[in-house]
């Protein structure tokens, strides 16, 4: 008797992939951001002091991803070879967190319809302006969707939880020290640890608008427990 | 690229070729041709002589440091084709580099250094060495090879603070891309006899950031005297030296307020003597 071929639903298959994907990223640590006053502040729990989820990607360009860290490395290597590419062809003005957003949109989407395994990560692509309003946060997931986001953003295993947090206490125009504090604070409220957060288990950069070209730039954990104890 | 995406081994970060961090092996992969122009047809000497020529530049250590200056002037030919030009330029936060030569190639040269070492620093998170980077502009004098024999010939200085030996220092580069590490004072260009001859006299390994300045300042002025291709401080049109100051806390271009007064007080010396 001949056996029967499979058959799996092309809704089923989606919805197979993007558990799986889910199920992926809810296993890691999150990321939250807050636009503030001097520019965007991200935050990420990260007990590793080396290998980080936030880093630069243009002048005015930052870069964070929850999920496995191989490839969300990837995909940031990617997108600064991107970055430096156009900036070397065009103009350094002419490198935008939009057009990045999309390049990491289509590397997304394609891999979650085209792969056998989507990948299991979120990201983030922060951009700022010459003021507050002209900042701009994208979000990325897993599937390719491409999200313009505003004030503050979390990704992660506790996305909810903490996008509650962060809507308490978020204001336009947050000083940077504010910023940093309900972002951690709001990690710590939704943390797989019991106590709250330390400076070693946060990893903290800043895209600074009052810095000259490059305005990216890593808050050290000095830095960082001072504000946060400066809380009281 | 095509479709805004990125082509898919950019992804790629392991041990692949295309996974290293050098911004200039990336763009000979994406735009071969890029590279190529030099290798095809001979510049005429004709055009060659139309073309700018920055003239002389200098760097010394001292103590604490580097100072790199460079005059303003680009010939072509017997023509000034620019008084303003500028030949000192920052390689990153604690490095800076000077260019004497064919202009053209000489900027495209300092822009590829600066985007090669920015690219390095973030693909890795952390600095290229001072080494690391005196090497990668030896290479790319080399990759000038061809066109450096047709007469367009690149000859940079390099130097910066070596932030992990705690120190200032210096190479210079010859047109096929040898590197020598120099432990005073070098200079490069049409009037680098007379920079150097001046230096020679004046320069004192214990000199203090200040007096670094003076002396880059008047070795310029020296050479400007002797080369017609070479332009010294033009005080009716306010145009002074290039000059940068690395030290521990970084590359800061000298300003021209400092260079302005620095100037009249060796000019009243000249008159006086």
């Amino acid at each position: 008797m001949p056996s029967l071929p499979y058959y799996v639903s092309p809704e089923q298959l989606m919805k197979d992939r993007a558990d799986y994907a889910r199920k992926g990223i809810a296993r890691g640590r999150s990321i939250v951001a807050v636009e503030c006053a001097p520019g965007i502040v991200i935050i990420a729990e990260n007990p590793s002091a080396t290998l980080r989820k936030i880093s630069e990607l243009y002048d005015r360009i930052a870069y964070a991803a929850v999920g496995k860290y191989n490839e969300f490395e990837g995909l940031r290597q990617a997108g600064i070879r991107l970055a430096d590419m156009r900036g070397w062809s065009y103009g350094r003005e002419d490198v935008s967190a939009r057009s990045l957003a999309n390049a990491y949109a289509q590397a997304l989407g394609t891999a979650f319809t085209d792969q056998m395994k989507p990948y299991e990560v979120e990201v983030l692509v922060a951009q700022i302006g010459d003021t507050p309003e002209s900042d701009e946060m994208y979000r990325v997931l897993y599937d390719g969707s491409l999200q313009d986001e505003e004030g503050v953003l979390a990704m992660g295993g506790h996305a909810e939880t903490l996008m509650m947090a962060l809507e308490q206490g978020y204001q336009p125009g947050l000083g940077l020290e504010d910023a940093v504090r309900l972002g951690s604070q709001a990690l710590s409220s939704a943390s797989q640890d019991d106590a709250a957060l330390t400076a070693d288990k946060l990893e903290v950069a800043v895209l600074d608008r009052a810095r000259p070209r490059r305005t990216f730039r890593r808050l050290s954990d000095v830095d960082v427990a001072g504000i946060v104890q400066g809380a009281g | 690229m095509t479709g805004g995406g990125f082509p898919p081994e950019w992804t790629r970060a392991a041990f692949s070729a295309d996974a290293n961090p050098s911004f200039s092996d990336l763009l000979r992969r994406a735009d071969p041709a890029a590279f190529q122009v030099a290798d095809q047809g001979a510049v005429a000497a004709a055009a060659r002589a139309d073309l700018p020529h920055g003239t002389t530049v200098l760097a010394m250590r001292f103590d604490g440091g580097i100072v790199m200056a460079g005059d303003r002037r680009a010939t072509a030919g017997n023509l000034i084709a620019d008084r303003r030009m500028e030949k000192v330029f920052p390689a990153d936060d604690h490095s800076a580099v000077a260019i004497a030569g064919a202009a053209g190639p000489a900027i495209d040269m300092v822009k590829l250094l600066q985007v090669e070492v920015e690219h390095y620093e973030k693909i890795e998170g952390e600095s290229l060495s001072l080494e690391g980077k005196a090497n990668k502009l030896a290479q790319m004098i080399k990759m000038n090879f061809p066109m450096a024999m047709q007469g367009l010939v690149v000859v940079p200085i390099f130097g910066g603070y070596d932030v992990r030996r705690g120190e200032g220092r210096l190479f210079r580069y010859d047109a096929v891309g040898g590197r020598y590490e120099e432990t005073d004072f070098c200079s490069t260009g049409s009037g680098s006899l007379h920079a150097t001859a001046s230096l020679k006299k004046r320069y004192r390994k214990d000199m203090g950031r200040d007096e670094a300045v003076r002396v880059a300042l008047e070795a310029l002025m020296d050479a400007a005297d002797e080369d017609t291709a070479t332009g010294g401080p033009d005080l009716e049109r306010g145009i002074f030296p290039n000059m940068a100051v690395v030290v521990a806390d970084g590359y800061t271009p000298a300003g021209e307020a400092e260079l302005r007064t620095v100037a009249e007080e060796l000019l009243a010396q000249r008159r006086n003597a």
